[in-house]
């Protein structure tokens, strides 16, 4: 490891930008975008099979308001979002004396909610067309072999819609990597917060840009590569026989 | 009808965009300098910032309209992210930089200083209720402090206490003076006369300055605020150094010190 | 009642600036749309390269990461030549790559790699019959193109080409960050001096969404339009 770190810094004497120093920030910027993506992705996939059930439902005051959300949050900009939780809960009156302000002091978690509402709603309507599009005879032949709805929903509609929808959520994934940029708007040191910081320092624009583009392009692969096999695996039966 | 629209369509979109591209492009500016165009990064209260009807104001805008009139040149003013100003002045968006921006060797090898106009020390402004006494390694621990990115602020805090506190950089000051209001940031560190006036007198909520004002090293707080132009614009610069001496001598310079400054 | 604080007009004036830049970086990204996806049909090895990096690497770097490049670096390259042009030529131009050119620029290149996409698959799905029976009855390629191929391949395209937009609307926002004085802007500007986030950030995004669903008005018909003849059968 010695060895290591010395032979790179070996490397790296050889130019004035990249330093053993801004190198650690483009790495805290990746860990802390991989984090920001990872956690909003996650809740967000949690909370959206719920909704996209209700958005399917019969019900008007379930299906409505949840109908509302996603066509607010899928046709705003994520930086209007950001702004509004951002700067927006500072005004709720005396927040700064609730425990919440802990939380919410720190860009990184309004930041989080933000990420997490919007990637939320995209994922419920990805869902929800993919249960939409569960082909009739599924349902039929559950009902015949006397499943209940709540039991045809678990064992039959939401696993084949999960791998219909598997390629636009692989979509939704790289998006909000992309998406993810503008947290360093709110002051965070993400990817583009560490390359904002060099190109301010340095006045490099081709050294900090270019870098991270890499490794973005390089991150964007690798998801890509992800949900090819994961299609390969989970769809593997809707591939024509050959 | 209905089958020519979309080659109609078409070309309009065509055209339009060779139009973008075409106001991408102009050419052919003034050699003698008869006018100039300064650029500038707002707001920096009180140094260069907007009134409530979008014209702009401060100390930098008043002595730099001085200085051309005295030189008898036309002067108009770009507004700019910082981020962009030295890059901008290159590319001749503009032919000047009057920003409060400080002479140092760093940007000495970008762009050609005028003699420094104005001397401002850096501070730390925190929160009246702040229990800080001075600014020491030990004492930031774990602190959030507030800067603008790419200032000399930003390069002091960063190489002093970036590796013991969070620093948290902004693209303008006021986004910083919000965060600074919201709680968010502990501490910041700005231009005295800029947190002077956006923290300790127009604020209802009370802030102080922790610790003295701050000058040295110079290899970070550097001789002061100058005027910046491209490296082969000697002779310009000339004009505004004989120019700032002129005004220095007939009052005019004293005169608008006093206007954003007052007694001190 | 909304109280905008003197700040409608300029929030008004942004929202000209946002459906400007939008309008122009669609013009951008069809014209750039229709090239890439000619690119990747065609036989030249080369071309289906060229247009396969393009959209890789677009579509793989945030825009966000890309607008700076061409804003803040992209000054720099065309300072390269400018600055060549005068000591060596004294000829004294100067191209100015402000926040407008290069969020149209760089909307445009990210949608560009979108739409080829788009009309690839569109193109794919015209009935090679009917391109046949017009050259059968004499009509030149380029009025093949244009009376024919153009007219059918918008009816697959439309549906692609109008969530494009949708998202590329949005994208407009990013602008606000390198400085442009779009609606995004002057509502953050608004917002920080009034101490009212809520107010301005709300007005704009109604008027995105005013904007979306106007759109999708707007597309509906275009849709009908070119549906026509296809709607009994279907």
């Amino acid at each position: 490891m010695e060895a290591l770190i010395n032979r790179l810094e070996a490397l790296l004497a050889e130019n004035s930008i990249f330093t053993l120093q801004t190198l650690s920030y483009y790495g805290e910027g990746l860990s802390t975008t991989v984090q920001l993506v990872f956690i909003s992705l996650l809740i967000g996939l949690v909370a959206a099979v719920p909704l996209a059930i209700g958005r399917g439902s019969k019900r008007r005051f379930i299906k409505w308001p949840i109908f509302a959300y996603t066509y607010v949050f899928r046709g705003t900009p994520l930086l209007i979002q950001l702004y509004l939780i951002y700067y927006g809960v500072v005004f709720v009156d005396g927040i700064q004396e609730t425990w919440l302000w802990v939380l919410l002091k720190e860009p990184f978690v309004p930041a989080l909610v933000a990420f997490t509402l919007n990637t939320a709603a995209y994922t419920t309507e990805i869902f929800h067309g993919a249960i939409k599009a569960t082909p009739k005879g599924e349902i039929e032949a559950a009902r015949a072999y006397g499943m209940s709805p709540a039991l045809t929903l678990r064992r039959i509609v939401l696993p084949s819609a999960f791998r219909r929808a598997l390629p636009a959520y692989g979509n939704e994934v790289i998006f909000m990597l992309h998406a993810s940029a503008i947290a360093s708007v709110v002051t965070i040191m993400d990817l583009t917060g560490a390359a904002r910081f060099v190109y301010a320092r340095f006045y490099a624009p081709f050294d900090a840009f270019l870098f991270v583009a890499a490794i973005y392009l390089c991150l964007t692969f690798a998801i890509l590569y992800l949900f090819r096999y994961l299609e390969k695996k989970l769809l593997a039966h809707l591939q024509p026989m050959t | 009808m209905t089958r020519l629209m979309p080659s109609n369509t078409m070309k309009k979109v065509l055209s339009l965009s060779i139009l973008s591209l075409a106001v991408a492009a102009t050419s052919a500016q003034a050699r003698d300098y008869d006018e100039i165009r300064i650029g500038v990064d707002v707001p920096y209260e009180p140094m260069e910032y907007r009134t409530p009807d979008g014209e702009l104001t401060g100390f930098d805008i008043d002595l730099g309209n001085a200085l051309c009139a005295e030189i008898g040149i036309q002067c108009e003013w770009v507004v700019q992210g910082w981020d962009g100003i030295i890059p901008g002045l290159m590319a001749r968006k503009y032919d000047a930089i009057m920003s409060s921006m400080t002479i140092n060797d760093e940007r000495r090898e970008q762009v050609l200083f005028s003699e420094p106009y104005f001397t401002p020390p850096s501070a730390w402004f925190a929160p009246a209720t702040s229990e800080l006494e001075e600014t020491t390694e030990a004492s930031l621990e774990d602190l959030t402090i507030g800067v603008q990115r790419g200032t000399l602020q930003d390069n002091y805090v960063t190489d002093m206490y970036g590796d013991v506190a969070d620093v948290n950089r902004y693209a303008t000051a006021d986004d910083m003076v919000l965060d600074m209001e919201a709680e968010r940031l502990d501490i910041l560190f700005l231009d005295y006369p800029v947190g002077k006036a956006t923290l300790l007198d127009s604020n209802n909520r009370n802030y102080k300055v922790i610790g003295d004002m701050i000058t040295e090293p110079k290899a970070y707080f550097g001789d002061g605020f100058g005027i910046a132009f491209r490296q082969r614009d000697e002779a310009l610069a000339e004009k505004f150094n004989d120019a700032l001496e002129s005004l220095e001598e007939d009052g005019t310079y004293d005169e608008i010190h006093q206007r954003y400054f007052g007694e001190e | 009642m909304l109280d905008l604080h003197g700040y409608g007009p300029r929030l008004l004036e942004g929202a000209g600036v946002t459906i400007t830049l939008a309008l122009l970086a669609l013009a951008l990204a069809i014209v750039l749309g229709l090239i890439t996806a000619s690119a990747k049909m065609s036989r030249s090895w080369l071309a289906h390269r060229i247009a396969t990096f393009y959209t890789t690497v677009i579509r793989g770097v945030p825009d966000l990461v890309l607008m700076m490049l061409l804003f803040f670096g992209g000054q720099i390259g065309v300072n390269v030549i400018t600055d060549f042009l005068y000591y060596e030529f004294d000829i004294d131009i100067f191209i100015n790559i402000n926040a407008f050119v290069a969020g149209v620029v760089t909307i445009g290149l990210i949608f560009g790699a979108y739409m080829g996409e788009t009309f690839r698959g569109a193109f794919m799905a015209v009935d090679q019959g009917q391109v046949e029976a017009g050259k059968a009855y004499g009509m030149s390629d380029a009025l093949v193109f244009r009376r024919i191929r153009f007219p059918l391949m918008m009816r697959h395209a439309l549906p692609g080409l109008s969530n494009n937009w949708m998202v590329l609307l949005k994208t407009t926002a990013l602008v606000s960050v390198i400085g442009l004085s779009d609606m995004v802007r002057v509502a953050a500007e608004a917002s920080k001096a009034t101490r009212e986030p809520f107010v301005f950030m709300m007005t704009v995004a109604v008027i995105y969404l005013l904007i979306a669903s106007v759109s999708e008005w707007i597309f509906a018909r275009l849709q009908k339009r070119y549906n026509i003849g296809y709607g009994e059968a279907d």
